[in-house]
């Protein structure tokens, strides 16, 4: 994965806008790891095979008490059997991840499309949102948790607040890479400023506009695990508290296993948005 | 094209009273942080219908800021541009523009892209005209591609595909075939020829290569450095279609030099006077 761990360099096309400071690149996500041929996929399964039957081996050669690191047999087992259990609170996380995911990112969106716009106003309201970006909005939970109680309103706010400015920033990066010649393309058909936006602005940002998503759907689901692991009875965080305090390790990293799944699948499904809509760029 | 400047265009006349575009004392002036900035200054020009007229001059004389301002891009300081007797305030469906580098939209297919007119100007477009034009370039079958698969020639075409497609009556080309290779520059001038024979397009050209414009025009312009100001004016009397033959021509030969000594010298006694050794790059 040495391609996709390093942070590339923003392609600096022949857009040439100013400052691009890319969180990361599309190239990170259209040029993932694509398997091949069969030789790759037994490869793959092979190390697969390897590393977890050798943990599994090793656990059990060294006697390792279940309570530092359960055999992976036992955690797969424990997914199996406690999943009815596990269940809903995978749903409420998904509740969490999903609602302020998208109220952050829309607000996130809108505020970049209209900032960029306006020099002057983005000079101003950056360093706010880099604030914002900077911070964990973890540190927030319990005073949101005072404010509105253990429900589901204090986690969706933290969510909202970790997702939306990274939604903001990088999709603000990809709205200033303005390209002076394919606007006037535009404009000498005579387009509008709305239709400039929509058929030029727009899809030129679309990249970095996804790999905002990407990065702030992932913040989003770190902020709600942790918010759930802070205060109030559900959640897959909530679940991770319960089970270590009371020493079940199988489950524990059942839950730890979701969670991971949970994070591939959101990778995934923005990396094939991705192929589909923002190949060109790469 | 009214039947009079058809029939005109047919004979090799032109319609001299009336100039299908005209350029009145253009004046631009950029304000910049080390004060202003003149890119063009008073520059006056006829362009007829069914004419070809090709800019020549030195770097940074003014010479895209002149045909911007022609497609009504962007306004001017002071004078005015004239379009059919029009004064023009603003991009007219009369204009096909073809950029420096093809231009086409990355995220688009072929098709798309030759489309994108239609879509902005919410028209339908005229699908029996678009195809004869992309079979003329040699483009058909390649709708789907995306542009970033097709060589530079290519998206070249089909970037003129594009400015055609809406049939304007008059195409401005902004340093067009300036990132080709010698080759595809041939062949992208005769088509050009070709597509012009065809059409009677009145066409305005901004080029580095004099080749180019010798080659291409009836008339080539050339502008003084900055600020740029139309300094001389030659006439290319060769008959079409022509072909590279003719350039090999004493005739051509001399006008090049000619040209070249325009350009060269103007930009030579500017940088004596601005004790600066000369930089031209002409290609």
């Amino acid at each position: 994965m040495s391609g996709s761990d390093a942070i590339p360099e923003f392609n600096k096309s022949k857009s040439g806008g100013s400052g691009e400071v890319g969180v990361t690149n599309m190239s990170a996500m259209t040029s993932g790891p694509g398997i091949q041929s069969l030789r790759e996929v037994i490869a793959i399964v092979l190390v697969a095979v390897v590393v977890i039957g050798g943990t599994e081996l090793l656990l059990n050669l060294f006697q390792v008490p279940q309570y530092i690191m359960p055999a992976p047999s036992l955690i797969f087992m424990a997914l199996i059997t406690e999943f009815p259990l596990i269940a809903p609170h995978l749903g409420h996380t998904l509740v969490e991840l999903v609602s302020g995911f998208s109220i952050g990112a829309c607000i996130g969106l809108i505020l970049a499309a209209v900032i960029t716009q306006f020099p002057f106003a983005e000079k101003i309201i950056t360093p706010y949102v880099l604030l914002l970006v900077t911070t964990p909005m973890l540190a927030l939970v319990p005073l949101l948790i005072l404010r509105f109680g253990f429900g589901y309103t204090p986690r969706i706010i933290a969510v909202a607040l970790a997702a939306g400015p990274m939604v903001m920033i990088n999709a603000a990066t990809g709205f200033r890479r303005v390209d002076r010649g394919k606007i006037a393309l535009a404009r000498s058909y005579g387009a509008s400023t709305l239709q400039i936006f929509w058929k030029i602005r727009a899809p030129m940002a679309l990249p970095m506009i996804l790999v905002g998503l990407m990065v702030g759907s992932i913040f989003g689901l770190l902020t709600a695990v942790g918010a759930e692991m802070v205060g109030g009875g559900f959640g897959l965080g909530n679940r991770l508290t319960s089970y270590s305090s009371m020493i079940q390790m199988p489950q524990f990293f059942a839950v730890v296993l979701i969670l991971s799944i949970l994070g591939i699948l959101i990778y995934v499904l923005f990396f094939l948005i991705g192929k589909k809509w923002a190949s060109w760029e790469a | 094209m009214t039947m009079r400047e058809r029939g005109l265009a047919v004979m090799g006349q032109r319609d001299v009273a009336n100039p299908k575009l005209q350029v009145r004392e253009a004046t631009k002036v950029y304000p910049t942080a080390s004060g202003d900035l003149v890119a063009i200054d008073r520059c006056t020009l006829d362009v007829h219908a069914g004419e070809i007229v090709s800019i020549v001059g030195p770097s940074g004389c003014g010479k895209t800021t002149l045909l911007w301002s022609m497609s009504g891009l962007h306004g001017l300081t002071s004078g005015e541009v004239l379009l059919d007797g029009k004064k023009i305030t603003g991009p007219s469906p009369e204009i096909g523009m073809v950029f420096q580098d093809a231009n086409l939209l990355p995220w688009r297919n072929l098709r798309s892209n030759i489309l994108f007119p239609f879509e902005i100007k919410r028209e339908k477009p005229d699908h029996d005209w678009i195809a004869k034009l992309t079979n003329r370039v040699g483009l058909e079958g390649f709708d789907a591609r995306m542009p970033r698969e097709l060589s530079g020639g290519m998206q070249q075409r089909a970037a003129l595909v594009r400015a055609l497609s809406f049939k304007p009556s008059v195409l401005l080309m902004d340093e067009p075939f300036g990132a080709l290779d010698a080759f595809t520059r041939e062949e992208m001038n005769h088509l050009v020829e070709e597509i012009y024979l065809d059409t009677k397009t009145t066409i305005v050209l901004i080029t580095h290569s004099i080749e180019e414009a010798i080659f291409l025009s009836d008339r080539i312009i050339v502008m003084s450095p900055r600020p740029g100001r139309i300094a001389k004016e030659y006439k290319v009397p060769f008959e079409r279609p022509r072909s590279f033959e003719i350039m090999a021509t004493k005739e051509v030969f001399d006008l090049t030099n000619a040209i070249k000594a325009d350009i060269v010298g103007a930009q030579v006694s500017k940088s004596r006077s601005a004790v600066r050794p000369a930089v031209y790059a002409a290609h």
